[in-house]
């Protein structure tokens, strides 16, 4: 069933009917109303916001300076209301931030994340991987995939390299999901954002009273930037909370889709077969995936034509990124999985100055998890079909809320 | 296809440069062009390994620039052929 469309009507944003397919970056029916060049959205608020999603036109918005990440900003398109000003504490949520206050705060973590960092850790991650393994082979089969291994391994990996202790992960797992979701009530988001960020405060000053020369992220950063003044302790916490969250959700959702995706059709066996295929697979699968559905938002700051469309300052944008990388301009045959495609322009991670500061981690976890749970169960496979699975359709990060698997 | 891929052009070598002050970190560069660009220890950012490149690195340079987030690679042709 579908609503019929009132010609006169904007479409509504996000959309009214969710995909049925978790493939499907939306409904087919639906696409037509938000694919193609730039249009105005309705938003549920009422307000209206420009929906950008062909890649060329993703690409030049995200690089633009001119369009600005802070949600306070006039225009800013809102999917649930803003927790009024006295109730929200923003210190150290640099994704929000533009210009040098975010690359003040961004350029302390740049070298934590980078590629050469990532490979040094990478045999944690094997260890991690292996010992998530071996939970799974105990809890089954049948278990679940997404409680048992997608969530724990990029959980525990996140955890050991900040320094946040894992046995807490049920209550910051929990929070982190409330925090992604658009249906969220707006005083249950603020309590919840306070008591992550009461529980990060507690961590940096235990860590800041008994310094033990700890080699992570945040006694690095303690040591490094808050005893000498560069930083305050508000805007660690801020930045632990924004890489405690993003450092579990994201990875955790694309190794659950990832898993569903690769077990239909025999593709799981080019994983086991051929892992110097692997970092092109994971290529494809954040292209092909892209789970953050519901968009990126910015508001311009002046007047920019973006895709022959003239967006004013003080207008909001939506920008899909799940639709860019669907665009056949770029990708050949696009809504089709192609594990041998050189997708090294997709956009999953994002575009511009905010592009995903944790890309080679994700990389790493994705390509590391899914050849050692091929190598390990090459028999996998999903018991239920993709259309039974329960999705998390209000996140703005896209994924399954369980994937019952057998071997 | 962009232009990065197509084969077959003419280019000898090529000049790169980049500006650390745009630079955001991401590290695409060094995925894509290893021999070309790399990471500084202390913050992350950006750094040339070379300057004047053979074709085959140019044109990854030329990839790198295409991918880079904030704009901070520039790769121009020492013959400025015409495109």
């Amino acid at each position: 069933m579908t609503t019929p469309i009132v010609e006169a009507e904007l479409p509504q944003w996000p959309p009214v009917h969710a995909a049925r397919d978790p493939f499907a970056p939306l409904d087919e029916a639906e696409r037509p109303h938000y694919d193609g060049p730039v249009r105005q959205v309705r938003l549920p608020n009422g307000t209206t916001a420009w929906l950008v999603s062909r890649h060329a036109d993703v690409r030049q918005l995200l690089r633009h300076p001119a369009f600005s990440a802070d949600f306070t900003r006039a225009g800013f398109p809102l999917l649930r209301p803003l927790p009024p000003a006295e109730t929200r504490d923003t210190r150290g949520n640099f994704i929000q931030m533009d210009g040098a206050e975010h690359s003040r705060l961004r350029r302390m973590l740049t070298a934590e994340f980078m590629i050469k960092n990532v490979r040094r850790i990478e045999p944690l991650i094997q260890r991690t991987v292996d010992e998530a393994l071996d939970d799974l082979a105990a809890a089954g089969p049948p278990a679940d995939l997404v409680s048992t291994f997608a969530l724990p391994l990029p959980s525990m990996v996140i955890c050991h390299l900040l320094g946040v202790p894992y046995a807490d992960h049920d209550f910051f797992q929990a929070r982190s999901r409330t925090l992604l979701d658009r249906k969220t009530p707006t005083e249950r988001l603020i309590r919840e954002v306070a008591e992550l960020r009461d529980y990060l405060r507690a961590l940096i000053d235990t860590k800041r009273a008994h310094p033990d020369g700890a080699d992570d992220l945040l006694g690095r950063l303690i040591r490094e930037r808050i005893e000498p003044g560069e930083l305050d302790v508000e805007e660690l916490v801020g930045m632990a909370l924004l890489l405690l969250v993003a450092g579990h959700e994201t990875t955790a959702n694309m190794i659950g889709l990832s898993v569903l995706l690769l077990t239909r059709d025999g593709r799981f066996t080019t994983l086991r077969d051929e892992p110097d295929q692997a970092p092109g697979v994971v290529e494809e699968l954040l292209r092909y995936l892209s789970i953050v559905r519901t968009g990126l938002f910015r508001a311009a700051t002046e007047d920019v034509e973006v895709g022959g469309q003239l967006i004013r300052a003080g207008e909001g944008a939506i920008v899909l990124i799940s639709l860019a990388n669907r665009d056949a301009a770029v990708f050949d045959d696009p809504e089709r999985f192609d594990p041998y495609r050189q997708a090294h322009q997709q956009v999953a991670f994002g575009f511009g100055v905010h592009q995903c500061i944790g890309q080679p981690l994700a990389r790493a976890e994705l390509r590391i998890a899914l050849v050692a749970l091929a190598r390990r169960f090459p028999q996998l496979r999903v018991t239920a079909s993709p259309q039974e699975l329960s999705t998390r359709q209000h996140s703005v990060v896209f994924g399954l809320d369980t994937l019952p698997v057998t071997w | 296809m962009t232009a990065v891929d197509r084969p077959g052009r003419a280019e000898t070598t090529v000049q790169v440069a980049v500006d650390r002050d745009a630079c955001c970190g991401s590290g695409n560069c060094v995925r894509v062009a290893p021999e070309v660009f790399a990471q500084d220890d202390a913050d992350g950012l950006v750094l040339l390994r070379a300057t004047t490149l053979a074709p085959q690195s140019g044109a990854r340079a030329r990839r790198a620039a295409d991918l880079c987030p904030s704009g901070a690679i520039r790769v121009a042709s020492a013959e400025a052929l015409p495109r």
